[in-house]
């Protein structure tokens, strides 16, 4: 579904990763650990299309299409989603507008009708549920004023509303107490299926209790030090991230 | 914040036409003499016409006024971005004497606004009250409706004297002088003690330029009475290919558990050209709301003046500029707080497109005694062409020490984080452009509450971001 081969990326003439590889299947969960500064939630925006970051190298192919081509609303249209570890508050736009214009322009990319108001409003009441979301925080501006828990859910909301084929989950779980984690997360496993692919941007293991990973992956300096099963997270939550600064000076690339 | 000055290369274009044409027509505002002397005789004529006229006294203070201040040029400080001087120059007609036009009912339904099968509407055609053209639906006992000048002369007469030209103590210039100048077609409305008016009024002023540039000015006087409730929407037509120069002024006087809602509406064509004042005078402790909303025209200056003349009295200001091609638009607005305790919050946006420009300058004053005062202010913009540019200046003057009052204006592009967002879910990018700045724009409407004018504003903004519901 996704390969990345080799992609050296940064922001103006700072190179911040150095050679990423990694493919992700359909049906798989992949967890990109880190400690802070190793390029998580660059590898996050230069997959989503965030401009201001150059590529140098190497190349992502995302169902078949060359990813750095397109442009950020083609990704997401090709299924592709990004949910923000912040959430932007956009003043005068309803959620609801906000969701439904974007489901109506990734249907007309795809060459389908536009949902209209009742089908759009039955669809969006049966997954609101699902993420106890209050049908008040959707009609008021998009993520304006909402706490941070508010915010992460909605974009999991908006996930499950679009139904990407991968979705990239960019620290979703800071700011989150444990309630609100776990209703994140339960969101994200009703979306988890032998079609969708999900790669996990976190800095703590404890998400990854909840939303339980195929592969775990340590991000250092820009590149994939490590990779292993769920019990890697679990050792690095154990000997912490001094462990991987302390054993890599070369390991060779997952 | 000063970003830029308005293009002077813009005033050589304007002379140049002008010397084609100043000369075609006999009775013009350039007909060899400067518009001092062109307004001086004008005045004498409307004085000899109306000799026994109750507005002679104050019309004849207003030309002297008019003589002594003359007409702002870009040094006077309150006229520094707009070359007010310029439309002077040009070759406008003033008929102080003439018929009110004749116009057809299809001329009038073109420029009617909706919700208006149940609104009072009052029809001015060149700054003449129609009264075969205007049609009032609520009763006399509740909203009465007479021509200024048998107001000054009934009952209303102390009212008129003690209120009309009370702008004039804040607006130095020789615009408002001239408008007092000439005030004598005007109305007086009266929205009586007690009763909330259940139908909005709707004011069109209406210039006709069919045959010649028509400069046209109206003067209105406004009282919102004891524990009454109005809703009052003022728009503006031109109709005919030529210019038209309006200098409109109407002056509210705001009593006791009073609340006031006016709604101004500018989506004219470029060839119109207008000063519009609103001086809001609060006596007793009552309640104020505005909403400017300017979307098209040539030269639009809109004065707004809220006088907080007693102890708790609440006044909202809101204003939306979303203008392109050469459009120019100034909103100058101050609110006085003269007794203690008054609350007033005041927000105005602009979107500025092409070579539009904008000019926001917002006084603030406290007097010694209006301790406890609460006022806020806020203008943002938003230019979308690197040719257009917006003047903003919060002006606050303070004199009490127990009071909270805040300020802040922001000019820029759209958010980028903003728009990575929207594309980012499928959005494709002129579509969050217009999404967003629809945004942006939609909360200033929110402070309209007649639901057909919001939707029609909403509907003119959504067109103009070429923004459609999906």
């Amino acid at each position: 579904m996704l390969t990345i081969r080799n992609l050296h990326a940064g922001i103006e003439e700072r190179e911040i990763l150095n050679g990423i590889n990694l493919e992700i299947k359909a049906g798989e969960v992949h967890a990109i650990m880190g400690p802070n500064g190793s390029g998580k939630s660059t590898l996050a925006s230069v997959l989503a299309g965030r401009e201001g970051y150059t590529v140098s190298r190497g190349k992502v192919d995302f169902l078949g299409k060359n990813l750095l081509e397109l442009s950020p609303e083609d990704r997401a249209r090709e299924g592709l989603f990004l949910a923000f570890q912040y959430p932007v508050e956009i003043p005068g736009v309803s959620t609801t507008n906000f969701i439904k214009t974007a489901l109506n322009e990734i249907r007309k990319y795809h060459g389908e009708d536009p949902l209209d108001a009742v089908g759009f409003l039955k669809l969006m009441k049966e997954r609101m549920k699902l993420l106890q979301i209050d049908q008040s925080l959707l009609s008021r501006s998009l993520n304006e004023g909402f706490s941070g828990g508010e915010k992460k859910r909605n974009e999991i909301f908006q996930m499950i509303m679009l139904q990407p084929k991968l979705a990239i989950l960019d620290e979703t779980d800071s700011g989150l107490d444990i309630d609100a984690l776990r209703i994140v997360a339960q969101g994200v496993n009703q979306f988890r299926s032998k079609e969708n692919g999900i790669l996990v941007v976190t800095h703590y293991q404890r998400l990854l209790d909840y939303i339980v990973p195929d592969f775990v992956h340590v991000l250092y300096n820009g590149r994939i030090v490590k990779s292993g099963t769920k019990e890697l997270a679990l050792e690095l939550e154990e000997k912490g991230y001094d462990f991987i600064k302390n054993t890599t000076s070369e390991t060779e690339p997952a | 914040m000063i970003l830029s000055r308005i293009q002077p290369v813009k005033q050589n274009q304007l002379k140049k036409k002008n010397l084609i044409n100043w000369k075609k027509s006999k009775n013009s505002m350039r007909d060899m003499m400067d518009p001092v002397q062109y307004f001086t005789i004008k005045h004498q004529q409307l004085q000899d016409l109306k000799k026994d006229s109750a507005l002679s006294v104050i019309r004849n203070k207003g030309l002297e006024a008019f003589t002594r201040l003359g007409i702002p040029t870009l040094k006077h400080e309150e006229w520094k971005h707009t070359r007010i001087s310029g439309l002077f120059n040009k070759d406008f007609e003033f008929a102080i004497d003439q018929a009110v036009p004749s116009l057809s009912d299809q001329e009038i339904k073109a420029l009617r606004l909706p919700g208006h099968e149940v609104a009072n509407e009052i029809v001015f055609v060149n700054g003449c009250y129609s009264p075969s053209l205007s049609r009032i639906s609520t009763g006399d006992h509740q909203l009465r409706i007479v021509p200024l000048e048998e107001a000054a002369r009934n009952e209303y007469r102390e009212f008129v004297s003690k209120h009309l030209g009370h702008s004039g103590n804040y607006l130095k210039d020789g615009i408002n002088a001239l408008n007092t100048a000439f005030a004598h077609e005007g109305v007086f409305i009266h929205v009586k003690k007690g009763h909330a008016i259940e139908y909005p009024i709707y004011l069109y002023h209406i210039t006709d330029s069919r045959t010649n540039n028509n400069y046209s000015q109206v003067r209105n006087l406004i009282l919102v009475s004891e524990l009454a409730q109005v809703q009052i929407v003022q728009t503006f037509g031109t109709i005919g290919p030529l210019e038209s120069f309006a200098n409109e002024v109407t002056e509210i006087v705001a009593e006791r558990d009073s609340i006031t809602s006016f709604y101004k509406i500018q989506n004219e064509n470029s060839n119109a050209n207008l000063v519009s004042t609103t001086h809001i005078h609060q006596i007793g402790k009552s309640q104020t709301h505005t909403v400017t909303i300017s979307l098209d025209g040539g030269i639009v200056r809109n004065n707004l003046n809220i006088v907080l003349d007693a102890e708790n009295c609440e006044s909202h200001l809101c204003g939306l500029y979303l203008i392109k091609g050469q459009t120019h638009v100034d909103n100058h607005t101050t609110v006085d707080n003269v007794k203690p305790n008054c609350f007033s919050n005041e927000l105005y946006k602009g979107i500025m497109d092409e070579q539009a420009t904008g000019v926001f300058n917002g006084k603030i004053f406290v007097r010694p005694q209006a301790q406890k005062t609460n006022a806020y202010q806020s203008n943002k913009n938003v230019l979308l062409s690197n040719k257009a540019s917006v003047n903003t200046k919060p002006q606050l003057e303070i004199f009490a020490d127990d009071v909270k009052c805040s300020h802040g204006c922001t000019v820029g592009s759209l958010d980028e984080e903003a728009l990575f967002y929207l594309r980012s879910r499928g959005i494709g990018e002129k579509k969050a452009q217009s999404l967003l700045l629809h945004g942006f724009a939609a909360d200033i409407l929110e402070d309209i509450k007649i639901k057909p004018i919001r939707d029609y504003i909403d509907h003119l903004i959504t067109e103009r971001l070429e923004y459609e519901e999906s």
